[in-house]
């Protein structure tokens, strides 16, 4: 009987092995050079005061005129993250009109300038916008409502830039053979194939949306992460607690929605 | 019917457009009113004024040695600790996702599982969900009141966050690879380790390590946003100079931050494709 020997674990032919040898170094260096503060982290006096802290979090305050506010703000925040993402969904779809090539005969001037200008609003977080427009649009929602529209703008843009490429090409090539103008092309052959999905785009953007809108006021732009700051600054646990649970309970109604939603969907 | 009194070019959904027009400003309003819409505000003198000379200060971005150096202090460090966090998310999830996948029950080859270890798997995936629905940053908030400013408050917030991302997300590709092997191994008398190791990983590791690599990119994003709460990182450099309304730092800095961005994008893409 043969007995066959397991496969070595490391060879230096095996480019998977380099590359997680090279993740490994990769995390010991960031442990390493981070210097973390295991002793304080993990200390009895820290988890006394997370102890504690817990047990403040467990007395939401429940005063009728705090809750008015509660609910005003978590209206807010919906507010800030629909017409946000509803901004965005428009200035979206403006963006990705010249970001795609959408036949082989369309020159697409601007498609290298507005892929690029989708990227940079892309790659900027919703909060570094915040932070960033509180100098022109002072405290306040509208702050984190320009925010959620100038990253979605990016992302929904792109998103939209690639399906309007990947569209069929029969029914514009058919249109624009007969004479048809691009507006009309894109009106009667293009934007009847590709509703649907900008839609879809839309609505789980603006689910994301409302997430981080809640988050979104710890720099000062309004809504539930507002409120959160500044009870938590002020060190008032019984408000800090409600807000956190109206933010733990708007982003489950969320997620349950939208599973839901999608499951109803594909049945 | 005479063909003179057709109107060729009526739009036969017309009334429903108006319709749906109508009712769509009606639900909007409030909307605007309540998120305190008002983009004129931007264009008032009193924030124009400001919003220009921070807008001109960013134009020569801020080259100095010593600043750049800096810069390059805190891009390593929102790495490291995005990298940190993800690999104390993968220790703690790895466990947890393990505990909670039903195809590796031992009770359930019989037909039902047992009471216990369904209440237990349950209660790990209702743990998930809440560690993963907590956004980091508030759980940054929080350690940093706890822990002081520094980088250990996003690296813990990062692993608290993640930990639920991963584990329940092992968890559903886990479930969802085929049962046949895993059944057939524990069937036959190998533990739960032994049949997740020859019969479940072998089945879904591509998809496993792609995933993670994927939120490996996410965290860097999110690292480099913790620290305005005070988490360390670039975040916190670009809070300092944005309080100091120091346009040429903060245009250095998100600079570096697009690069960091595009580039852990890149890594990771091609990561994905190496490692699949």
């Amino acid at each position: 009987m043969t007995r066959q020997l397991p496969p070595a674990l490391f060879s230096a032919r095996c480019r998977a092995c380099w590359l997680m040898l090279a993740m490994l170094v990769l995390v010991v260096a960031s442990f390493y050079s981070l210097e973390l503060q295991w002793a304080k982290f993990l200390s009895m006096e820290a988890l006394g005061k997370m102890g504690r802290f817990v047990a403040e979090l467990l007395h939401p305050s429940l005063e009728p005129a705090f809750l008015r506010k509660l609910g005003f703000a978590t209206l807010e925040t919906l507010a800030m993250s629909a017409v946000g993402t509803l901004l965005a969904c428009i200035a979206g779809f403006l963006l990705a009109l010249p970001a795609a090539r959408t036949h082989a005969a369309d020159r697409a001037r601007g498609r290298g300038a507005a892929r690029m200008l989708l990227n940079a609003l892309r790659s900027i977080p919703e909060l570094v916008w915040a932070a960033l427009l509180l100098i022109s649009a002072g405290l306040g929602p509208l702050a984190g409502t320009l925010a959620l529209a100038l990253h979605t703008t990016g992302v929904l843009g792109r998103l939209m830039a690639e399906s309007l490429e990947n569209t069929a090409e029969a029914p514009a090539f058919a249109l624009r053979l007969r004479g048809a103008g691009p507006v009309q092309v894109l009106l009667y052959a293009t934007l009847p194939q590709v509703l649907p999905q900008l839609l879809s785009y839309t609505l789980y953007r603006w689910e994301n949306n409302i997430r981080a809108a809640a988050v979104l006021g710890v720099v000062g732009a309004g809504g539930l992460g507002e409120m959160l700051a500044f009870h938590l600054g002020l060190f008032q646990m019984p408000q800090t607690s409600s807000v956190l649970l109206a933010m733990l309970v708007l982003v489950a109604l969320v997620d349950g929605l939208s599973s839901w939603s999608r499951r109803v969907m594909a049945r | 019917m005479p063909l003179t009194t057709r109107t060729p070019l009526a739009d036969p959904a017309w009334t429903g457009r108006v319709f749906w027009s109508l009712t769509a400003l009606v639900v909007l309003w409030p909307l605007l009113v309540l998120a305190e819409f008002k983009p004129w505000v931007l264009f008032s003198p009193e924030s124009l004024k400001p919003t220009l000379r921070f807008l001109g200060d960013f134009v020569p971005p801020k080259v100095e040695p010593q600043f750049l150096l800096l810069v390059a202090r805190e891009t390593w460090r929102t790495v490291a600790m995005a990298t940190a966090g993800i690999a104390l998310a993968i220790v703690f999830g790895i466990p947890l996702a393990l505990v909670s996948v039903r195809s590796l029950s031992q009770s359930a080859l019989r037909g039902r599982m047992d009471r216990l270890p369904a209440v237990v798997r349950l209660m790990v995936r209702w743990v998930l969900i809440v560690l993963r629905s907590v956004p980091e940053l508030i759980w940054a908030l929080v350690f940093v009141r706890v822990v002081g400013l520094g980088p250990t408050a996003g690296v813990f917030a990062i692993a608290l966050t993640y930990t639920g991302m991963l584990g329940k997300v092992y968890g559903d590709i886990l479930e969802s690879s085929d049962v046949q092997p895993t059944q057939a191994l524990l069937r036959n008398g190998s533990g739960r380790l032994q049949a997740f190791a020859y019969a479940l990983l072998p089945q879904s590791a591509a998809e496993l390590t792609s995933y993670t690599v994927y939120r490996w990119e996410c965290a860097i994003r999110s690292s480099a946003v913790l620290g305005f709460v005070g988490a360390g990182g670039l975040g916190q450099l670009m809070d300092g100079s944005m309080k100091m309304f120091s346009g040429s730092e903060v245009s250095t800095i998100l600079l570096v931050f697009v690069a960091l961005v595009a580039f852990a994008d890149q890594v990771s893409a091609w990561l994905r494709k190496a490692l699949a």
